[in-house]
């Protein structure tokens, strides 16, 4: 789960990390009320969770509350287009306004699951305001790290180790070292996948502040902490993913027009590569679970249907302790109810198949019923050229 | 043979009370698991299908003897229960639960290293050597006992693979899903090297997906060590980028991850990588 930079930031605060001073806006009217509060030339930041917003000119610096307000306006109620958000971009409905401050020297600062040491790791790099991924393709040698035993937690002098490697004066590493510790111990204690800190600056004054704030939580620590769990966006997530989570349906919208309905997320995954080498484009994931049933099958093929791309549907289940039967009593409720206008190419395989297939055939529905996968990724490719149906 | 199970497997089941636990704990048994005991707290002294419940792994451990435990506990208390297992001595542990904490997985996998505990999973569908033992969710008859190894991080996409081979009359000789997690026990590699070991193994089945990099590490012993054929599938070509596909563990970050490095990696590796799930049992079928 990923939250905002400006509720990062209030997380960072209450870690010890030190941000700029800043209020949250969401009118132009109220981005000047912040500006008039807080001392000298402010930053307006657009708040989407993409990356890449200062190029998109989602970040603006202003000398006035008047300046503020005119920057808030061109940047709230419109979408803001990152080399992250995809072409339609992501609408902005709030603005961060912070004090500006004159930068000497940026840091990049990370901590993550290093997964093939099964480890935490922080990493450090005097490379900082460019991507992680940026200066480990450059300059790899620039990107320094530390990893965690959790048994002992991060020492001392690791943080200080590392706070050194990044050429700073000695008060500045000692700075740095803090925030190194205070950041791993937000990472551990609230169950994060990564925080960042892109740039970690100096100051003209020699302080050290966190510029930016970028935090991912691990989803399967949210139950321990339901205080993260409110600070959730529904703004920031697809319409459908949303009513997909409702439902306990793990769904992902993509860009093609092939709607697929898998059991078990390997498969689900494996279905996607199947229609792209039919020659068409997956336009979703959904697994509904290697234990779904005949409601969970209704609701997200009611799900795909309300996709406005899908021009063809593919259900492909391998049943095991889940029994063909009930699958296939499912999908043809769903059929019946939802008055389905677009082929439907159905694959059974597993328990009770063949009683699974005879429910399909008697249904009185127009199936398009595949054997085995390649018959499946033939069909696909025919009902898409409007050769079939 | 076959690998960590057999039928000299005597099975212990954590959370054998629960309606998962007690279903395939049936399941197992019908299979001819030698399932010995159960452990759920507070409900010691009952029977689920005939096998005597517990209230500690310790116990269990003294009165019925078991050298493998499952664990079926909900996300919040399976660390513990993997710890558990792990400090009565038990040398196998298969964890199915999904949703486990990564930072509470970070420290478990710590301590099983110290203890020198295999670990299987979690948020795997277990393993089965057919004809001898099944330790998992897995319906049992679609597998045949022979000669191919099948290792995945996925369950149905298991399943298919088994059943291409099944029905070319193909067996297995045993098939272990590492789990779809980020932080998991036994590798691929760490299986590579008990197939290659194996006399009933003649080929292995790697099915992998997008995210870390096992798979990568997988090619590597396979180039250097493994003997044996090996055909595998990667799922998630067409998987955007940043985006958690369903398994906590198949997301690419920052570039790494992607289905097309590993693979390469596996190709320039000589494994047989196939294009389609659906290609699995017939690229199997031409190697032996």
């Amino acid at each position: 789960m990923k939250i905002h930079e400006y509720q990062a930031k209030e997380l960072f605060s209450s870690f010890s990390i030190p941000v700029p001073a800043g209020k949250i806006a969401s009118t132009p009217r109220e981005a000047s009320e912040a500006a008039a509060s807080l001392s000298g030339p402010v930053v307006v930041k657009a708040q989407i969770y993409a990356g890449g917003r200062g190029k998109a000119g989602g970040v603006r610096l202003v000398d006035s509350p008047q300046e503020a307000e005119g920057a808030a306006e061109k940047i709230l109620g419109h979408p803001l287009v990152t080399h992250q958000t995809g072409p339609a971009g992501r609408m902005v409905n709030r603005v961060l306004v912070e004090e500006a401050t004159a930068v000497k020297t940026e840091i990049y600062l990370g901590i993550t699951i290093d997964r093939s040491r099964r480890l935490p790791v922080i990493m450090a790099s005097p490379a900082g305001g460019m991507e992680i991924e940026q200066i480990a393709m450059d300059s790899p040698e620039k990107i320094f790290k530390e990893w965690i035993f959790p048994e002992i937690g991060l020492r001392g002098f690791q943080a200080y180790r590392l706070a050194l490697k990044l050429g700073l004066s000695a008060p500045e590493t000692k700075q740095v070292a803090r925030v190194i510790s205070n950041l791993y111990r937000l990472f551990v204690e609230r169950d994060c996948m990564l925080v960042e800190i892109n740039p970690l600056v100096i100051d003209s004054g020699g302080s050290v502040i966190a510029l930016d704030a970028k935090i991912n939580f691990d989803d399967s620590g949210l139950f321990r902490h339901p205080e993260i769990e409110k600070l959730r966006d529904p703004n920031e997530e697809n319409p459908l993913e949303l009513e997909a989570k409702k439902n306990n349906l793990n769904y992902i919208k993509l860009d093609g027009n092939v709607g697929c309905l898998v059991n078990g997320a390997g498969l689900a995954m494996a279905t996607m590569d199947l229609i792209k080498l039919a020659g068409a484009a997956p336009a979703n994931f959904l697994d509904v679970g290697g234990s779904a049933n005949e409601e969970m099958i209704e609701k997200g093929f009611s799900l795909l249907l309300s996709d406005p791309d899908v021009r063809a549907v593919f259900i492909n289940i391998f049943g095991g302790i889940l029994r063909c039967d009930i699958l296939a009593r499912g999908i043809v409720a769903a059929v019946k109810r939802l008055e389905v206008k677009v082929p439907v190419i159905v694959r059974l395989e597993g328990t009770n198949v063949e009683q699974g297939r005879e429910i399909l055939a008697k249904s009185g529905l127009e199936f398009l019923r595949a054997s085995d996968l390649d018959e499946a990724a033939t069909l696909i490719a025919r009902a898409l050229q409007g050769e079939e149906k | 043979m076959s690998i960590l199970v057999d039928k000299n497997t005597r099975v212990l089941v954590q959370g054998i009370t629960g309606r998962e636990g007690s279903f395939h704990t049936q399941q197992m048994l019908a299979y001819g698991t030698n399932v010995v005991c159960g452990v759920t707290p507070g409900k010691g002294g009952q029977e689920v299908h005939d096998v005597p419940v517990f209230n500690t792994v310790a116990e269990a451990i003294m009165e019925a003897k078991p050298n493998a435990a499952m664990i079926f506990v909900p996300p919040r208390f399976a660390a513990d229960a993997i710890l558990e297992a792990a400090e009565g001595g038990i040398e196998l542990v298969i964890c199915l639960t999904e949703g486990i904490p990564v930072n509470d997985m970070v420290r478990v996998r710590r301590y099983l290293d110290i203890h020198g505990t295999n670990l299987i999973g979690p948020n795997t569908p277990g393993v089965i050597s057919p004809g001898k033992a099944k330790l998992g969710l897995m319906a049992g008859y679609i597998h045949r006992e022979g000669g191919v190894g099948v290792m995945s991080r996925s369950g149905t996409l298991t399943y298919e693979a088994v059943n291409q081979l099944s029905q070319r009359g193909i067996g297995q000789s045993t098939c272990v899903g590492i789990g779809g997690d980020p932080i998991v026990g036994l590798s691929f590699t760490d299986l590579l090297a008990l197939f290659e070991k194996d006399e009933q193994t003649e080929a292995v089945v790697l099915i992998g997906e997008i995210g870390g990099n096992a798979e990568e590490q997988a090619a590597r012993y396979i180039a250097d060590k493994f003997t044996k054929p090996v055909v595998s599938f990667i799922a998630g070509r067409t998987a955007p980028p940043g985006r958690r596909m369903g398994h906590a563990g198949a997301i690419v970050t920052g570039g790494t991850g992607t289905a097309a490095a590993k693979i390469a990696a596996l190709s320039d590796a000589g494994v047989t990588v196939v294009e389609s799930p659906a290609q699995i049992g017939s690229a199997i079928a031409a190697l032996i």
